[in-house]
């Protein structure tokens, strides 16, 4: 994969500094249709975390953590390089030595070694299907290690959450980096949580500052780097002033494109992110992507794209599967761009949401529960009109059978769905901001 | 999607070779939903899905029949539902051919307390404690409403190891519930019922069963009551003694049987179809099969062994991964598991391919020499019994 993509993004001539223009694109990092990146773990050092690849890829899904973290392309890259892809979404890691081992011995890099050779890969570090709060620590390393909070993430009643003792000593093995290019972490963010104290704040913009110029001189000095980009973190918690200051200095460094941490669903609300978030992008090059971590659902990615940003990671449809749920939330638009602007689409009758004031989305209208009796013979596809694999063979009637019984291939077809959905979202994301109707799309998800 | 029938008889079998050395057979089986190729190796998709493959992915395998489980389907979601989804092609969306079978099988092995009486099975259902009758008729109404287009007879199993009265009792009760399946059967013109030859390992009893139910005019015969666990030099001779008296111009069901040497070596005493859980379900303990054993991917060893799992198998697994990614991600994956389902189904049906094509060219001798070459790494080492059941059909392993 390394090589190729390689090859590929050097035939089409486009660099770093290029300036990306006509209108913004987004791409969801996992879109099925163009590609994307790919996600492996690394577990998560006691105070930082690094950028990781996050895998897109064919279902089902790769697990097992610890693959490292490969390159990272910029964003006109990725799109270059697009292929059909895939979507996956690493569970916590518990192995990462032995795997380190293994991408040594195997030379040709994580993407190759988990059958993803013809996908782009992101590396970073956190599961954000198992997002936690930023700065929570345990000292426990590997899966095993239950949330005690449960509460703060909405996502993590059932899975561990990580974090490993795996700290410093692994940066600060220079060596052991550059031996392989795919063992490479990429720059480090050190994120507080909401709340803390400025001081605190300040010197976790500071340091992971620092870590980027360490991770920048390493990246400039290893050979096998050529070519991949590197990513820099901005932090600041609910700071605004910390943010600014972040985005600022990270973009003076030579980073192939900003990772926006300390955003993450259930971390921070929408009305807060969507704040700081615009005045981080402000700050940025327009030029170069914007990823930010650990938010997927829809009303929420359409907050953060308004405010700038081009990457998401792809854990939503997982998190979905892993509960059994079909995604079902609507995100067509008329495909008359005459139309554009002049009149709202009509809504179907299945349309059964309430919007709260800030506009968030309701749960039920998001995804729907296959195992509830009600679906017992319902011959209905998941969502009718879709044109995924799942939807165009089977009914909800064998996909609840499926659940009933507790079979491998409900997770399988579900996950086929469930990525489609999202992707199909992610394209009319696009669309809409090809066609200035960013709006339109809002209130069709929205209600 | 729904499925279209083949007009006329709903099973006709063509023989296109037999090996002039063994008992060999190579043969075309049409049936409604599907000509299918023999001898053949049919996946157990035990409740309407293959443990995680999709009806797709099995398609391009090139599998043309798989099996469904008529208790478990009974059960849940039942054969109302599925009758009102078009049957069990129509619910899990399979195109080709399906095979149910009666369902006797696991009420006994899986169900406690199940009583045989003339009557049926009875037994508690597990799902809601309530008792319940598998009789002939209604394992036969079940099988109608699953639409498979071989349904299996209701028998009284009896295990291979028992021995005494109980043994003939059984196989006389299969005979009358033969009789009973036949008249209960709602659509004999498309769908298939199979007798079930019975009598343990008691020759006697087996000719008995031979004689009597080939008297009855079904499309086919499965060899029952083996696979389970008796000594393996009885099991072959009951096998070839069956194939010995069953008619020539009707397909041979060997059920339960799945090892590749067993596939192979009974394919030279005659049988044409074979079943067996093993190679899905030895998958999902990270065992891959190849044609010189078994690789048990959990093992250090494969950490970082990055060939694929056979170098020269075609499968979508060994195209794109190592054993050494599958060691990875059999730590904390299902999807390891997957992958080597579809590596070991593939593995089956394509022994069962080349076995076929060694007979239609007329080489298959030679094909189960080098075979057993391959799978052991010694002469020595040949399992007694497969070198006698081989040689009593002419084949000789020098």
């Amino acid at each position: 994969m390394h090589l190729g993509l390689r090859n590929e993004a050097g035939a089409a001539g486009t660099g770093p500094g290029d300036t990306a223009g006509g209108p913004r694109r987004t791409g969801q990092v996992g879109d099925a249709r163009y590609g994307g990146a790919g996600i492996c773990r690394w577990p998560p050092c006691e105070r930082f975390r690094s950028i990781l690849v996050r895998h897109v890829r064919r279902f089902p899904r790769f697990g097992g953590g610890s693959l490292f973290t490969g390159v990272v392309w910029g964003g006109y890259q990725l799109e270059v390089a697009f292929k059909p892809a895939v979507l996956t979404t690493a569970p916590p890691a518990a192995h990462f030595a032995e795997h380190q081992e293994v991408l040594e011995a195997f030379r040709e890099g994580a993407a190759k070694l988990a059958g993803l050779h013809d996908t782009v890969l992101f590396c970073s570090l956190q599961d954000p299907a198992a997002p936690c709060p930023a700065g929570y620590n345990t000292s426990k390393v590997g899966r095993g290690a239950p949330n005690p909070d449960p509460g703060s993430c909405r996502t993590c009643e059932t899975r561990t959450c990580v974090f490993g003792a795996q700290s410093v000593s692994l940066w600060s093995a220079a060596g052991r980096i550059e031996l392989t290019v795919p063992k490479y972490s990429l720059a480090d963010g050190d994120a507080q949580p909401a709340g803390s104290s400025l001081k605190r704040v300040r010197r976790s913009v500071e340091r992971t500052l620092t870590h980027l110029d360490e991770c920048v001189l390493l990246h400039q000095k290893t050979a096998e780097l050529v070519g991949a980009e590197l990513f820099g973190v901005v932090e600041g918690a609910d700071v605004r002033e910390e943010r600014v200051r972040s985005a600022r200095e990270t973009a003076k460094r030579p980073v192939g494109g900003f990772v926006l941490d300390g955003f993450q669903s259930g971390v921070m609300d929408q009305a807060l992110r969507a704040q700081l978030i615009a005045a981080v992008t402000a700050e940025l090059p327009r030029d170069k992507p914007r990823l930010v971590l650990g938010v997927g659902r829809p009303d929420q990615v359409l907050s953060c794209v308004e405010g700038g940003v081009d990457l998401f990671e792809g854990f939503f449809p997982f998190v979905a599967t892993e509960r059994g749920c079909a995604l079902c939330f609507r995100f067509a638009m008329e495909p008359d761009p005459e139309s554009a602007g002049t009149r709202l689409p009509t809504l179907g009758p299945s349309h059964l949401h309430s919007v709260s004031r800030e506009g968030n989305i309701a749960a039920a209208s998001v995804s729907l529960a296959v195992l509830p009796h009600r679906y017992r013979d319902d011959l209905r596809p998941l969502v009718v009109g879709c044109g995924c694999y799942c939807c165009r063979n089977h009914s909800r009637a064998y996909l609840h059978h499926l659940l009933v019984t507790k079979e491998l291939l409900a997770g399988v077809l579900l996950m086929l769905h469930n990525v489609s959905h999202y992707s199909s979202f992610f394209s009319s994301v696009r669309e809409a901001l090809a066609t200035d109707r960013l709006e339109t799309l809002k209130s069709v998800v929205l209600g | 999607f729904s499925g279209r029938a083949i007009a006329g008889a709903p099973l006709v079998l063509r023989i296109l070779a037999e090996c002039p050395v063994s008992k060999a057979r190579a043969c075309d089986m049409t049936l409604p939903h599907c000509t299918v190729n023999t001898p053949v190796f049919m996946p157990v998709g035990t409740q309407g899905t293959m443990k995680g493959v999709t009806a797709e992915q099995l398609e391009n395998l090139g599998c043309q029949i798989c099996l469904g489980n008529t208790y478990h389907l009974g059960m849940r979601p039942g054969p109302e539902l599925i009758e009102k989804a078009k049957g069990l092609h129509g619910f899990m969306n399979w195109r080709r051919s399906l095979l149910t079978d009666s369902g006797g099988f696991q009420m006994v092995s899986l169900v406690e307390l199940s009583q045989v009486t003339e009557e049926g099975v009875k037994f508690r259902s597990p799902y809601d404690n309530k008792e319940i009758l598998l009789s002939p008729e209604q394992s036969i109404a079940i099988q109608n409403s699953l639409g498979s287009d071989i349904m299996m007879q209701l028998d009284d199993v009896v295990s291979s190891t028992v021995t005494g009265p109980r043994v003939e009792e059984a196989m006389r009760r299969s005979i009358r519930w033969l009789d009973r399946c036949i008249a209960a059967n709602r659509n004999p013109e498309s769908q298939n019922l199979f007798a079930i030859i019975q009598g343990g390992l008691n020759s006697e009893l087996r000719h008995i069963c031979l004689e009597e139910m080939t008297k009855r005019d079904v499309p086919g015969f499965a060899i029952g009551g083996l696979s389970g666990g008796e000594e393996k030099d009885d099991f072959w001779k009951m096998v070839t003694l069956s194939t010995d008296h069953l008619p020539r111009e009707k397909p041979r069901y060997l059920m339960g049987v799945g090892y590749a040497v067993d596939l192979v070596v009974c394919v030279a005493l005659g049988c044409d179809m074979f079943d067996c859980v093993f190679p899905t379900r030895t998958a999902r303990f990270g065992s891959a099969l190849v044609p010189w054993g078994s690789l048990q991917l959990k093992h250090k060893q494969y950490a970082k062994d990055f060939q694929p799992i056979d170098p020269e198998c075609t499968c979508p697994t060994c195209r794109r991964h190592s054993r050494a990614y599958l060691h990875a991600l059999l730590k904390c994956d299902t999807a390891a598991l997957h992958h080597i389902t579809i590596h070991n189904i593939s593995y089956q049906l394509s022994l069962m391919q080349s076995v076929r094509q060694s007979i239609i060219d007329g080489c298959f001798p030679q094909f189960v020499r080098a075979f057993m070459d391959r799978m052991f790494p010694s002469r020595e080492q040949y399992p007694r019994w497969a070198v006698d059941a081989l040689a009593s059909v002419g084949i000789t392993l020098n």
